[in-house]
């Protein structure tokens, strides 16, 4: 019998086929001891404060200019590990397959994330197949949970304060550009990317630069509007920001004129903001610069008592706004 | 010749040196105004882009916008959109729609709520899209329910003819356009109105023409600036508004020349000629029903009007926005955003109570989302 080109229902039906599945792709890309145990659940050895997180991927289309779901699901949840100041170690992975997809495309998926999770050295040591009748699902959804060991303790939304400089670790809109280019069809001359990436390698420089970070957030859905917000009402602060300061590609800022949006509402999978001592900000870029592979790392507002839970952006003729947090039916399925 | 890129369209208009200097030139005309400068921007698009850029701040106190009632989603009534969500309820119809219209809530509520309780109805970015969804399903019937102002209609009216050249009989229509002279004669009927100029969207006058306001500048002696909606565009529109009154003259200029002519795209005026007729009476959300302010298809075509073949089913009880809401007053220009109680209180972007908070383009939805700012 040649072996099915796609998933079939019996894939994730508990016996042979799902010990093949799980045997041939899964434990081959992501080999390792904890994972090898076949046990319920995995026995993990850790100490001292852990930052623990989950997410699930739900991105359509599945394969995108610059990754595809595996890689988001893996960049995600480490990434949210990492805005900790954890450093991120053992990673739970489910799949959500839908009857009839190929195996040669979950494969890649699957690679890819084998792939990605070299960059922060985190592993997958338990995980869960399903497989749902065609139509119930659309290709394949991830879920990822992680656990890490918190290296730097007190990094918090709830930290942010007057004085703080926000930095911006690069250009932004990225991957809600790409993603909206993607399934509208839309070709761009140029070869607009998703920014998704590990920022583990970064953060870990950060950190042993030992400098007072206060807070950190890679901005994904919402945007750095949504993030700034968030951080403006948790703190009750007030943020300002430069418009001229935040960098936009032109291509980011082609699709927000065509649809409508505008490029902070926008969701990123690899770039990040952070809140530390204005005196400070200048040192932390110069890490970024340096070791981060951040070129664009920049400052681009500060930290105000004035204007408290609000967002306020500066125009570059000296007019000023709020930056809503936004809302309505942006881009649904955008990770 | 190297190709032309996006960036070249808006990036010049949104230069912050130009744009200080247009305010420093206004600023320093308009101290000799005798007599504020009350300037309606008809359109929602407009409303957008000074709030947005927060060109407000850079114009001195005798020059005031009125916010117009050019938004077509805003002026939606709700019985149409319980029109829209009844047809979108019968069963094997898809209804498509354009972007913003799905967030609008009925008096049942919005097209999103009932498409989340199982109908099926799509948001396009393109009316021909509804074209390709009535092939994809020829069992179904699908209503594009069209809105829009004198900008969208030629894209409707392209949307019908391809249906009829293809032979696609499942494709219906549930027409909505709307015109914007009958809106600025609605608004300047009222005796205690404060408009003394007009700026006027540009996109409608690649379609129209910009003559469509020349009977605005006789009847009303008013000056009207066909005006682009980037910053540059706004700011340069409202100089040559205040120069006019400086000077004296009330006259039909036109900004927007990079695109803009005296008479318009003719082939594309043509084509909606072909399809519609002007329907005798459309009520306005906010504004009441206003003669001769919205297009119906031709009778030729009435195998197409989705108001026709489901007319027993559609409601068609007139819905009134809640009673404190002042939205027909801020349209009138007799009432900003923050004068009614509700605003930003009963009434947000999330949950409207009126118009003008329900789609970006809306007076009160662009005040709620920019201005306030100390």
């Amino acid at each position: 019998m040649s072996t099915p080109k796609q998933i079939q229902l019996s894939h994730g039906g508990g016996g042979r086929e799902m010990a093949e599945l799980i045997g041939k792709l899964f434990f081959e890309a992501f080999d390792n001891q904890i994972l090898r145990q076949e046990e319920d659940a995995a026995s993990l050895n850790m100490t001292g404060p852990i930052a623990f997180t989950t997410d699930s991927f739900v991105v359509s289309p599945l394969f995108f200019k610059g990754g595809n779901i595996g890689k988001l699901a893996i960049a995600g949840t480490v990434n949210d590990l990492a805005m900790m100041g954890a450093e991120p170690q053992y990673l739970s992975c489910g799949f959500i397959i839908e009857e009839g997809f190929e195996i040669a495309r979950l494969k890649e998926i699957v690679q890819t994330m084998a792939a990605e999770l070299k960059k922060s050295g985190a592993k997958i040591v338990c995980g869960d197949t399903k497989v749902v009748p065609k139509g119930c699902a659309d290709g394949v959804f991830i879920n990822t949970s992680g656990v890490g060991r918190i290296l730097k303790p007190g990094i918090s939304v709830h930290a942010v304060q007057p004085g703080d400089a926000i930095i911006l670790s690069r250009d932004i809109g990225c991957h809600g550009a790409a993603i909206l280019a993607a399934r509208e069809g839309l070709e761009l001359e140029s070869e607009l990317q998703s920014d998704c990436a590990t920022l583990w390698p970064m953060v870990e420089q950060l950190i042993a630069a030992n400098l007072p970070l206060h807070a950190m957030r890679d901005a994904t859905r919402g945007g750095i509007a949504a993030v700034l917000n968030e951080w403006a009402k948790a703190a009750n602060v007030g943020i300002e920001l430069s418009e001229e300061a935040i960098p936009v590609r032109d291509e980011v800022r082609g699709v927000c004129e065509l649809y409508g949006f505008e490029p902070w509402d926008l969701a990123n999978e690899g770039t990040f903001v952070i809140a530390l001592p204005q005196e400070i900000a200048a040192e932390a870029i110069n890490v970024m610069h340096q070791f981060c592979n951040c070129d664009q790392a920049r400052i681009v507002g500060t930290v105000t008592e004035a204007n408290a839970e609000k967002v306020i952006l500066h125009s570059p003729w000296g007019s000023k706004r709020y930056l809503e947090l936004p809302a309505g039916e942006l881009l649904p399925r955008i990770c | 010749m190297s190709e032309l890129q996006l960036k070249q369209l808006y990036d010049g208009f949104r230069d912050p040196r130009t744009v200080a200097e247009l305010a420093s030139q206004i600023k320093e005309l308009a101290a000799k105004l005798t007599e504020p400068v009350n300037v309606m921007e008809v359109c929602g698009g407009h409303t957008h882009t000074i709030m947005k850029y927060g060109l407000l701040q850079l114009l001195p106190d005798n020059i005031e916008f009125i916010h117009g009632p050019g938004c077509p989603v805003c002026i939606m009534p709700k019985e149409r959109i319980d029109q829209a969500a009844a047809l979108a309820q019968l069963p094997d119809v898809i209804l498509v729609t354009l972007g913003d219209m799905i967030r609008v809530p009925g008096s049942e509520g919005s097209l999103a709520q009932f498409r989340a309780k199982g109908c099926d109805i799509r948001p396009v970015y393109m009316p021909l899209d509804a074209l390709k969804i009535a092939q994809e399903n020829p069992d179904k019937t699908v209503v594009y329910f069209a809105i829009g102002f004198e900008t969208s209609t030629p894209m409707t009216a392209v949307l019908l003819e391809q249906a009829e050249k293809l032979g696609i009989h499942n494709l219906l229509f549930h027409i909505n356009h709307v015109l914007v002279p009958p809106a600025i004669d609605a608004v300047m009927a009222d005796p205690e109105t404060r408009v003394n100029a007009f700026i006027g969207p540009s996109h409608v006058s690649v379609i129209t023409g910009s003559q469509i306001y020349q009977p605005t500048v006789d009847k009303y002696h008013t000056p009207v600036v066909v005006s682009g909606f980037e910053p540059v565009d706004v700011m340069q529109s409202i100089l040559s508004i205040v120069k006019q009154k400086v000077e004296g003259r009330c006259e039909l200029e036109n900004q927007y020349e990079r695109a803009v002519s005296y008479k318009g795209n003719e082939a594309a005026q043509r084509k909606v000629a072909q399809y519609f007729t002007v329907r005798p009476s459309f009520r306005w959300r906010g504004l009441g029903p206003i003669p001769n302010s919205a297009l119906m298809l031709r009778p030729e075509y009435r195998h197409r009007d989705a108001e026709l073949k489901y007319g027993e089913r559609l409601p068609v009880k007139e819905i009134d926005d809640h009673k404190a809401c002042q939205c027909g007053d801020i349209l009138r220009g007799k009432a900003k955003p923050q004068d009614c109680k509700v605003f930003g209180r009963g009434c947000t972007p999330q949950t409207p109570l009126g118009s003008c908070m329900v789609s970006s383009e809306g007076a009160c939805n662009a005040y709620y989302r920019y201005a306030g700012v100390k």
